[in-house]
């Protein structure tokens, strides 16, 4: 039972999308569709959520590895959680009540969006420059014909990015203009690139279409697993 | 002098690498530590200078340009903001160029976002705009020249319900304001409605779904800014002419920002990019010169 009910309403969901496409009449009952998995989407936060706090509240109470890291998670989730909930340190608070600007100017949400979390997150990407650097030192390397096309595309592109690349072949006349690192680099992102794409989206299309239509057809049912007939 | 300096240490930073180099060869490659050192450096020195690069500015740039500069005075722009902090380094530039075009060319701006942080990512643009001496000059009010619509869940499916609403996606603004009571959104109806969507993209719901549904669904004309990892899964779009022109990445927002006659943080940061592309490119020389070196000497 805990697999047939979800397994008929993605029947049902599946049926409606596809028919609504060529049967204008059944707009309506597409757009239904539409509104129902926008519920669903909104409840996905709720859980995820939950789960952060179950993971990082275990972690916390068993006092596992760098269980101080999940209290950090959970004291910031609260935190935020309250102040945008409500709508605590808001000056718009006195005038418009709970219908406050979550993001009125000065308010303690906003101040700890702009001043915490927005430079934290970026410094947290950043350090991929670092990491890229050290593996292009220690394991980029021409070892075998893949390695090496590889090696020289992407030196090209980069080559492109720095006005270094286009100094060193701005003395090129035009006939062999082609040949100038950005133009090689945008002829590599423009077709090379683009021929690979198109190849790699075709073949992901074609895969949806077969996958989708065994899930409607009830032929695969993997992501209906964890529950008994 | 701090660029004065600035320069000295680059300069100085370049030739250290001949001693990488030589320990690399002789089979000593230096720590993991040290690299992160010169990144550190190629990142960090050229904040200090006051140099701006030669930018070159791109075809694909340069459309989405005069696309945005063809708008008449009162046109409807729809802004999708669909990325977070971790991405704002690249796509902020592009934004914040994007609403002083928009402000000075007095066009008409709905914001909205398919990520959560993306509108507040939007208000912070807005608000670094709104700093400009020329965009102060136009005065833009909220709710007359600009609103934002904040975030909605159900990422493509949003687009999809937007082609028969914007309201029923959005029944009020960010400022809890009723979709009806806001002068800017008059008339708004769905896509066709809007005479262009840009949308900054870091990733999905991004770029791509707004090619799906927004341009080959519901006829809507797109411009695209994105992340340097994500534009060139989106050139089969832009070659296919489904997007009017893209802007990837640092260098995009750059160029975009030259071809606008605004230099602003794109600009500016760029270098420290440029440099640091160029710490790699010499890593990897090293790298392989070291390597074919030991090769040689192991067949020999």
């Amino acid at each position: 039972m805990k697999r047939t009910i979800p397994w008929i309403i993605t029947i049902v969901t599946g049926f409606v999308l596809v028919i609504a496409e060529f049967v204008p009449p059944w707009g309506k009952m597409r757009e239904d569709v539409l509104i129902y998995f926008q519920i669903i989407s909104v409840f996905a936060f709720f859980l995820g959520g939950g789960s952060l706090l179950k993971i990082n509240l275990q972690k916390v109470f068993s006092k596992r590895t760098d269980w101080e890291y999940a209290l950090v998670t959970v004291v910031g989730f609260f935190v935020m959680l309250a102040l945008g909930l409500f709508k605590l340190g808001n000056p718009e608070m006195a005038t418009a009540g709970y219908a406050a600007d979550l993001n009125a100017n000065g308010s303690w949400f906003k101040n700890l969006f702009d001043a915490v979390k927005a430079p934290l997150s970026a410094s947290m990407y950043s350090l991929l420059a670092f990491f890229i650097a050290s593996a292009s030192y220690r394991a980029f390397r021409a070892k075998n014909s893949d390695a090496t096309v590889l090696l020289v595309s992407a030196f090209i592109i980069l080559m492109g990015q720095t006005f270094v690349g286009v100094v060193a072949t701005g003395w090129m006349p035009d006939w062999v203009s082609f040949f100038k690192v950005e133009n090689l680099s945008l002829w590599l992102l423009a077709k090379a690139n683009l021929a690979g794409q198109r190849a790699i989206l075709i073949g992901i299309a074609l895969g949806i279409v077969s996958m989708s239509l065994r899930v409607i057809l009830g032929i695969e049912r993997t992501h209906l697993s964890g529950g008994d007939e | 002098m701090g660029n004065t300096l600035a320069i000295i240490g680059m300069a100085l930073l370049g030739l250290s690498l001949i001693y990488v180099l030589y320990r690399t060869i002789i089979g000593n490659p230096v720590s993991r530590r040290v690299v992160f050192v010169y990144v550190a450096f190629a990142a960090g020195l050229p904040l200090f200078m006051d140099l701006l690069p030669p930018v070159h500015v791109t075809p694909d740039v340069q459309a989405l340009v005069d696309a945005l500069e063809e708008l008449p005075p009162n046109s409807k722009i729809l802004a999708a903001f669909d990325y977070d902090p971790p991405s704002a380094p690249e796509l902020q530039p592009m934004a914040e160029a994007f609403f002083k075009m928009a402000f000075k060319n007095d066009l008409d701006v709905i914001v909205m976002g398919l990520w959560p942080q993306g509108p507040q990512q939007a208000d912070q643009a807005i608000a670094a705009a709104l700093l400009d001496p020329d965009v102060q000059a136009m005065n833009p009010q909220y709710g007359i020249d600009y609103v934002n619509l904040g975030f909605q869940s159900g990422n493509e499916f949003v687009i999809q319900r937007m082609g028969s609403g914007f309201k029923a996606m959005f029944s009020r603004d960010q400022r809890q304001t009723p979709y009806d009571s806001i002068p800017v959104l008059q008339n708004i109806v769905n896509f066709s409605n809007i005479d262009f969507v840009m949308n900054f993209s870091a990733g999905k719901p991004g770029t791509v779904e707004w090619v799906q549904f927004a341009v080959d669904r519901f006829g809507a004309t797109l411009g695209a800014g994105n992340t340097a990892v994500q534009a060139p899964q989106i050139y089969p779009y832009l070659r296919a002419n489904q997007m009017v022109g893209l802007l990837g990445g640092m260098s995009g927002a750059a160029e975009f920002e030259k071809a606008l006659g605004m230099p602003g943080a794109g600009s500016t940061m760029l270098l420290s990019q440029i440099s640091t592309h160029a710490i790699v490119i010499l890593f990897i020389i090293i790298g392989n010169t070291a390597y074919f070196r030991t090769r040689k000497r192991k067949n020999g």
